[in-house]
């Protein structure tokens, strides 16, 4: 592989690393190339794109990860089964009827793909260092468990409206076998959290998540020792359930509020042991998460006036386990509209002279929801093997997939009329223009 | 950003406003709903030393039937415009593009004196009060007066406001017998303001235009009537091949407007397409 990286120092907007970072760029060229290719080969783009996926494989030892050709090795994957279920969810064939029959009456229906892979959870420290990053890409959790049972959990990937109080107060109060509203999650202050990372790049949950995974095990395997002195047994007689420890085959039992107590009011307490129940952790995972999907845009343009109306957009991720699916599900929904925004409306515009001309919202256009069809959104889960969770992080994926499937879709409709390709974003004069100029060859 | 420092005065009666106005000419800005005033103050565009709120003098918002048509108050907002009865039955076409401006928000607070008397050529109203053949009443120093719509929008941001008049109502007449109306609009993406936008009344007889009024805003500097489309639509069938004909020369001679949304070709091309969509839909409220 041959990569040719041209900088170029300009006075104009300043730019950085936004949703996606570089998937959607890559996946935008791929995925408008398998399109073009179906379309001048004669083929369905479903059927194209399903002959060159990477076989299903879930990273165990005898179904290893993919090497790719640059150094990362894909996780697991089942690219199939994803843009099988986004098929299913249109409906495809139907899809393809409706659509020629709205040619034979004079509308012009699209129909796009996108199936993309992305790169989430960084990142294993090391190799970031070996491609010159100047940062180790760990992240960080404190869980304090105060005497009263509560928890007070300090994250360092902080949450500026992706709902981790939420996310990882239901993963603590799951292996906790205790009620969420006992768990706080305390994020963003500096004066308060251990040194973390941060939230970015869709890693919270893999890295982060995985950080408080580690210390609650900690707190369990501490609790454990306090619940079994208290029990009079041995550790390795009792389980933990239910936010109680029993012993195994008894009615013996202990609560987790009891032995927080006890960790702070340690009269009856094991021998060595230290007073308090808290611990922080730090995780460096082994390898990057690789979520993917198959994206589906359907529109409709009005070539007298080249209004393109997004019809229907359907989206099948595969994030592998889901915490809450509505968090999951919100994050896909600000992601696919922030991608059609990038599509069919923003950019930045400059005059001769270098003068932004649309520097304020009454000329940069963003999607609103009027403007938007009701998203369908279904996943497949694909664990990621080497993190205790099975998480892959699902905050991109929409910036990644809908991109190319809305120009996809766009140029799908005007192919009859002659129109190969179109520049981003596509405003209704851009898209007139091409119709004018391909004239119906 | 916060506007520079302007002293504030709250009128009780038109006259009262005239002779603030008087006093302190150029310096002074009249202030109605502020929806185009107040973002320029803010952006210091305009920074009017005096501003004369009229927006609670008594009387100046009411809507009343008049021999079929309407006149409505001055400081009527666009909400009261949308959903006035007495507008959908005698100004038909101020209701359907009253309804269209901006949001609900914006709709709540500005009033169509003052979106008339600012003459922003992107607003809704100016192509409907043409294509309805209204007038706008105007209070002054030399008393009042009425301006037919037709000489009423001058050029960009400009009419025929002398100073110190004060737009105190619109006046509609009534639509006519066998008169279909429709007002369609280009929204711009971001700001919803009308990148084209065409008011078309059509009076249908024995099966043809009998006459037909079109109008457009948004596409060139100030609102104006196409006296070319209206006169091919006349005794014209209504038909989509006959209409089609009808307006292919719409906007022809006149100089359109461009910018980085729409070049003056989209534009022509936007005038073209919604003067059909515009006047079918007409005929067929008319049938």
């Amino acid at each position: 592989m041959h990569v040719n990286v041209t900088a170029a120092f300009t006075s104009t907007v300043p730019v950085d690393a936004l949703r996606g970072a570089g998937r959607p760029e890559a996946t935008y060229v791929l995925e408008r190339l398998l399109d073009q290719a179906a379309h001048e080969l004669g083929q369905d783009p479903a059927e194209l794109r399903r002959k060159n996926l990477i076989p299903a494989f879930d990273g165990s030892e005898s179904q290893p990860g993919y090497e790719t050709q640059v150094a990362l090795v894909y996780d697991s994957g089942d690219y199939g089964a994803s843009l099988d279920k986004v098929l299913e969810m249109v409906d495809y064939p139907a899809l393809r009827r409706e659509q020629e029959e709205a040619r034979a009456g004079g509308r012009y229906l699209g129909i796009g793909f996108s199936t993309y892979i992305e790169a989430c959870g960084i990142a294993p420290s090391a190799v970031v260092g070996a491609l010159g990053a100047r940062a180790g890409l760990y992240e960080s959790a404190s869980v304090r468990v105060q005497p009263t049972g509560k928890v007070t959990v300090f994250v360092g990937s902080h949450s500026h409206g992706q709902g981790h109080d939420t996310t990882f107060s239901q993963l603590v109060a799951d292996q906790l076998g205790i009620p969420m509203d006992d768990v706080e999650i305390v994020h963003g202050d500096t004066d308060q959290v251990p040194f973390g990372m941060g939230t970015y790049g869709s890693r919270s949950l893999a890295v982060g998540g995985v950080a408080i995974t580690k210390s609650i095990e900690k707190i369990k395997e501490k609790g454990a020792a306090i619940a079994a002195h208290l029990l009079e047994a041995s550790a390795d007689d009792l389980e933990y359930a239910g936010g109680q420890w029993t012993v195994r085959g008894t009615d013996k039992s202990i609560g987790f509020g009891d032995v927080a107590l006890t960790a702070y009011v340690p009269h009856n307490y094991p021998e060595g042991l230290e007073p308090g129940l808290e611990f922080s952790s730090f995780y460096d995972p082994a390898n990057f998460t690789f979520p993917f999907g198959a994206h589906i845009a359907v529109v409709e343009v009005d070539t007298e006036t080249g209004v393109v109306k997004l019809v229907r957009y359907a989206a099948c991720d595969d994030v592998g386990n889901v915490v809450n699916p509505m968090i999951v599900d919100g994050q896909v929904h600000g992601g696919v509209t922030h991608g059609i925004g990038q599509a069919l409306m923003e950019g930045a515009i400059y005059d001769d002279d270098g003068q932004l001309i649309n520097g304020s919202y009454m000329d940069y256009a963003l999607p609103r929801a009027d403007e938007l069809p009701r998203f369908e959104t279904d996943r497949t889960v694909t664990p990621c093997p080497h993190n205790p969770l099975g998480v892959k992080g699902a905050g991109e994926t929409g910036t990644i997939g809908a991109t190319p499937a809305v120009v996809n879709a766009v140029i799908d409709a005007l192919w009859p009329l002659g129109v190969r390709h179109l520049e981003m974003p596509l405003t209704p004069q851009r898209v007139w223009q091409a119709i004018q100029s391909a004239n119906g060859s | 950003m916060i506007p520079s420092s302007f002293e504030y005065h709250r009128p009780a009666s038109l006259d009262e406003a005239v002779s603030l106005l008087q006093e302190h000419g150029e310096d002074a800005s009249l202030l109605a709903g502020g929806h185009s005033l107040l973002p320029a103050m803010k952006l210091r565009l305009s920074a009017p030393e005096h501003l004369v709120d009229i927006g609670r003098i008594d009387g100046l918002r009411e809507i009343r039937s008049e021999g079929g048509g309407v006149v409505i108050g001055a400081g009527a907002t666009h909400h009261d415009v949308e959903s006035s009865a007495a507008v959908a039955a005698g100004a038909p076409l101020l209701a359907r593009a009253a309804a269209v401006i901006g949001d609900v928000q914006v709709r709540n607070a500005g009033t169509i004196g003052g979106s008339l008397a600012h003459a922003d050529p992107a607003a809704d109203y100016p192509a409907a009060v043409l294509a309805s053949e209204g007038s706008v009443e105007v209070v002054g120093p030399g008393g009042s007066r009425s301006i037919a719509a037709a000489d009423f929008f001058v050029e960009l941001f400009a009419t025929a406001l002398q100073p110190g008049e004060i737009v105190t109502a619109v006046r509609v007449p009534a639509p006519g017998a066998g008169t279909g109306v429709s007002y369609l609009k280009f929204p711009h993406p971001a700001s919803r303001f009308a990148v084209c936008g065409c008011a078309a009344a059509v009076t249908v007889s024995g099966g043809a235009c009998s006459s037909a009024r079109v109008a457009f805003n948004g596409i060139a500097s100030a609102a104006f009537r196409d006296a070319g489309v209206e006169s091919a639509l006349t005794g014209a069938s209504l038909d989509e091949n006959s209409v089609k004909a009808a307006v292919a020369g719409a906007a022809e001679g006149q100089e359109l407007l461009a910018d980085s949304f729409a070049g003056e070709d989209y534009r022509r091309q936007l005038a073209r397409v919604y003067a059909r969509r515009a006047v079918l839909a007409a005929a067929a409220a008319a049938a």
